[in-house]
């Protein structure tokens, strides 16, 4: 295999950045190349169709299905209200007048003369696109919406929870290695990227939902508090939909991790600026990993995104993402080429990493490293 | 043009998997086909190549090196084999871009749904849903999931022949309202096969054709006592070609380059185990437990079912497996004390980072924890679907009077099963095979005597698609190279009091002097086989023990050898219970991986 590591997240302060804004369905793109554009600019806009009712004509003035057609008051294809009468059929010898009136205001669709059954659809429904990050629009897609380009400081989590947002980074913890504890948290970070240090906790989630803080952005986070704050297990990391009022992302991993240094050092470099946040995190083919992304001025070139792809050599900075190193830093101090046993007896390929904090070396398997990329 | 059978020297065949294409070299020597090198290369269908045939290239480029020989003319499979350079045959599975996803609908959830369920998973398809008039869902709700999925396909059915149409024209209704799209790209119209009431087809045709790419089969139910799958198996396997591959990137090239048309990697793998539970007469049960999905086969009683769980696996969906079966459930299989936070949160990080690999002792216990658990829970699932069908009317005799039997029983009797083969990383790459043995014995609990084989680089897909042009080299290259025969497990049905008799084994094997052993009830030991050949067994539980013939009868078998040897498993069954006090639980399993020698220590 070409990579038997995991290429790593990356942390950076300057990279341009190309962001698809697209629109479920076609629609009307709004802006245009080369137009500057902030974090709420809406780019684009369209309409969904309305959802879809049935009404059984047939059953409601009790006829056969192909007499259907023949009930209909108005036309298929009319505008209808909600509770306007359809449909009419005599019944007992013209003595009684059955009717059928409609849920929901909408448009006739459809009538069928085998089933009975009248399809009703609802208005359209409006649906915007923003352009999520401050930059240029680099590229329009006609009538789907736009490539949004920056210059920008870029942070990539882990996992994350909670859609797109943006707001001012404020730095709510002292060291990389401090909880954010409830108590950290004040009015003032209300509309805010709040960063936090190792590890939050569900009470201080909450009183940032209290608080009205934008994003909470720390190392570790307990998957049992992520139950608490989703109301059930997660099963698939795929993630970005939630509603929780905020959107979270972790840095580091689920326990507690210490904020990487250089995470923390970029994000406090960067604070009181405008930052653009996504929780959306999905692990399968096609991997989207949270983001941070802090604009630093419109780029000078509409080049493609910079390429950070690098191998694993001696003196690569990488971080363990396993047990029993797991969260430790350090440089890759030899790449034995042979197999090599584990404690759990399997053989595979293994480096030696000379840990950042104390300089002690250990074997770990070169799948259980992450390399943390510039 | 396929070369005839007898005069193909050499095989190439690829499985392009979501994340992995493999490739596989067959040649024929003196002692039949064998499998010589293998190679692989990440899958390309994703951006930024967009194209499958790179990975395809590349994983062969690594069999060319491996194998000293060329197969590539710059970017072309050589063929036929000229000399020493090209192949005879090349063969392709693909489960790349999430593999074929279907959505299926029936009149009945538990009858013409249950079937069309069973016609799209043979096929080897995810099923994302079932509609069915009766699934509690209203019309609209029915709709907007229609909508909302993107399937790659639509097989819709309902109704026997002869019966209602109006309810099935319903449900042309539904899904014309819907108008879903295909996955796929929005310029092509969405593959629908209606293999439904007949009487029906007018009608469904008349609302279906000229919005979707409809195509007419037979019933898959013609009457409620016939179940006729293979009609819509087929027209299935024939529009994964037409539409679904045709506009995956690259597969129209790669398409070119084989004669047999490429099949879905589930579909695969179920034709080759059908194939062996024919030839040895016997039940067959095969698990393939991946990073995502846990796909089951079994053939019992003649019939072929197979269930995918589509989020049960052992990296991506990790974590779905302790939501699903419950942290206790895991934790029951580890024998140390694991703090419940600790172990919710390695889970996570494994779902978060899903390539990492257990290093310590520890983490491999706690991770072949997790797979017991999904393997059980996915042989759960697929028990609940292999079943006979329902609904049918049956003539009951004055004999029956006193057996209450119902239709829509599970087909799956584990004490009928003759061979269980397990695949998947946790399985095949377990560092000592005695695990993978004890993973499926724990998570299956098979009964009487069950032979258990693991499947040693994952090749039954690629075997599968081979065996439907050339059966011969299949199944040779199947035993020889890619099944590892672990060996039998023997375990007697009922209940008992740890400590009290339970078993008397008397094994004799060709070179191995005989072997007679007592074993009690709540051991778990494990007797020598030969590797190759086999042995025969005579075991005789005690009173009211069943191994098969009967309670307390004495069972006379060969078993076939293996690398474990035979386990024999008096921990009871029907019930099979663990102690529910912490400490004896751990003292018994660690009692139980001593005496199998489990792992290297105690953990």
């Amino acid at each position: 295999m070409a990579h038997a590591y995991t290429p790593g997240l990356r942390v950076t302060d300057s990279a341009l950045i190309r962001r698809e804004r697209r629109l479920p369905l076609k629609g009307t793109v709004l802006v245009a190349r080369g137009e500057a554009v902030e974090a709420d600019t809406v780019v684009a806009r369209t309409e969904l169709p309305g959802n879809v009712h049935t009404v059984n004509i047939a059953s409601r003035l009790s006829v056969d299905p192909a007499q259907v057609p023949g009930t209909l008051r108005r036309p298929v294809g009319s505008k209808v209200e909600k509770g306007e009468v359809i449909a009419s059929a005599k019944s007992l010898f013209g003595l009684v007048t059955n009717t059928a009136q409609t849920p929901v205001e909408g448009t006739i669709e459809s009538v069928s003369h085998v089933t009975g059954q009248l399809i009703l659809r609802e208005p359209p429904i409006p649906v915007e696109v923003g352009a999520y990050v401050r930059g240029v629009v680099a590229e329009v897609l006609p009538e789907e919406g736009v490539v949004v380009e920056t210059q920008a400081a870029f942070v990539q989590g882990i996992f994350g929870v909670g859609g797109e947002t943006f707001g001012e980074v404020a730095i709510a913890a002292e060291s990389p290695d401090q909880p954010l504890l409830p108590e950290l948290l004040s009015p003032t970070h209300r509309g805010k990227v709040v960063v936090g240090g190792a590890y939050t906790s569900h009470a201080a989630l909450q009183r940032a939902r209290e608080l009205g803080v934008a994003a909470v952005v720390v190392g570790g986070f307990d998957d049992q508090d992520l139950r608490q704050l989703l109301g059930r297990d997660l099963g698939v990391a795929i993630t970005g939909s939630e509603e929780l009022g905020f959107t979270l992302v972790l840095t580091e991993g689920f326990g507690h991790i210490c904020m990487a240094d250089r995470t923390w050092r970029l994000l406090g470099a960067h604070r009181g600026e405008l930052a653009s946040v996504s929780g959306a995190t999905q692990i399968r083919a096609g991997v989207m990993r949270p983001e941070i992304l802090i604009p630093r001025g419109v780029p000078a070139r509409a080049a493609a995104e910079e390429s950070h792809a690098t191998g694993l050599e001696v003196g690569s900075l990488l971080r363990v993402i396993r047990e029993p190193h797991f969260g430790r830093i350090g440089h890759v101090a030899e790449l034995p080429p042979e197999l090599r046993p584990l404690e759990s007896e399997a053989k595979v390929r293994v480096l030696v990493v000379e840990f950042a904090d104390d300089h002690t070396r250990a074997v770990v398997p070169r799948a259980n490293v992450e390399l943390i990329a510039e | 043009m396929i070369a005839p059978p007898e005069s193909i020297r050499s095989i190439l065949a690829t499985d392009c998997g979501s994340t992995t294409t493999k490739a596989i070299l067959i040649e024929k020597g003196p002692e039949g086909y064998r499998l010589v090198v293998r190679g692989e290369a990440p899958t390309t269908v994703e951006a930024p190549f967009e194209d499958v045939t790179r990975g395809v290239l590349n994983a062969v480029r690594e069999v060319e090196e491996l194998a000293g020989r060329k197969i590539l003319e710059g970017e072309r499979i050589v063929s036929p084999q000229s000399g020493d350079q090209g192949v005879d045959l090349y063969v392709s599975t693909s489960s790349a871009g999430g593999g074929l996803q279907m959505m299926v609908s029936g009149l009945v959830l538990q009858m013409t749904g249950e079937s069309a369920q069973r016609a799209a998973l043979g096929a080897g398809a995810i099923v994302m849903d079932v509609i069915a008039l009766n699934d509690g869902r209203r019309p609209h709700e029915k709709i907007r999931r229609l909508r909302q999925l993107r399937p790659d396909m639509i097989l819709l059915s309902g109704g026997t022949d002869g019966g209602d149409v109006k309810r099935v024209a319903e449900m042309a209704e539904i899904l014309v309202a819907a108008d879903p799209k295909a996955r796929l790209g929005s310029d092509y119209r969405l593959p629908v096969i209606y293999a439904g009431n007949r009487d029906a087809a007018p009608l469904v045709r008349e609302c279906l054709d000229s919005r979707t790419a409809l195509t007419v089969v037979p019933n898959l139910r013609p009457s409620l006592e016939r179940e006729e799958l293979k009609p819509a198996r087929d027209a299935i396997h024939e529009l994964f070609m037409e539409h679904v591959m045709a506009h995956a990137p690259g597969y129209k090239k790669l398409m070119t380059w084989s004669p047999v048309p490429i099949m879905p990697t589930p579909g695969a793998v179920g034709i080759i185990i059908e194939k062996v539970a024919r030839r040895d007469g016997i039940a067959v049960v095969g698990v393939d437990i991946g990073g995502a999905t846990t796909d089951v086969f079994s053939v019992f009683q003649g019939v072929f079912n197979r269930t995918v769980s589509a989020n049960l696996g052992m990296s991506y969906s990790v974590s779905n497996v302790m939501a699903e079966a419950g942290i206790e459930n895991i934790l029951r299989w580890v024998p140390f004390p694991v703090d419940e936070v600790e172990l919710r949160n390695r889970v996570k990080n494994k779902m978060i980072r899903p390539t990492t690999i257990p290093q310590t002792l520890e983490d491999l216990v706690i991770e072949q924890a997790i797979a017991r658990e999904a393997l059980r829970l996915a042989f759960q699932q697929h028990r609940s679907l292999a079943v006979g069908l329902r609904g049918v009317q049956s003539e009951r005799t004055i004999s029956d009077i006193m057996t209450q039997t119902e239709t829509g029983q599970s087909l799956v009797s584990l004490m009928d099963l003759g061979l269980l083969v397990g695949s998947g990383g946790v399985l095949s790459h377990a560092p000592r095979r005695v695990q993978a043995a004890l993973m499926m014995i724990d998570a299956f609990l098979p009964e009487g005597l069950t032979h258990l084989a693991v499947d040693s680089i994952f090749m039954a897909p690629q075997l599968g698609v081979l065996s439907s042009v050339h059966e011969e080299a299949a199944t040779q290259v199947f035993e020889r190279d890619c099944l590892v025969r672990l060996g039998a497990v023997l375990a007697p049905v009922g209940p008992g009091k740890p400590g009290q008799p339970c078993l008397e084994v008397r094994l004799e094997a060709q070179g191995l002097p005989p072997l007679e052993r007592s074993v009690r009830f709540g051991e778990l030991v494990v007797l020598p086989l030969p590797e190759e050949g086999g042995a025969k067994l005579r075991a005789t539980p005690d009173r009211g023990l069943d191994l098969g013939p009967g309670k307390g009868r004495a069972l006379t078998a060969e078993v076939r050898g293996g690398v474990v040897g035979l386990i024999v498993d008096c921990r009871g069954r029907r019930p099979f219970a663990l102690p529910t006090v912490s400490a004896t639980r751990i003292d018994r399993l660690r009692e139980w991986n001593r005496a199998l020698g489990v792992y290297p220590r105690d953990v």
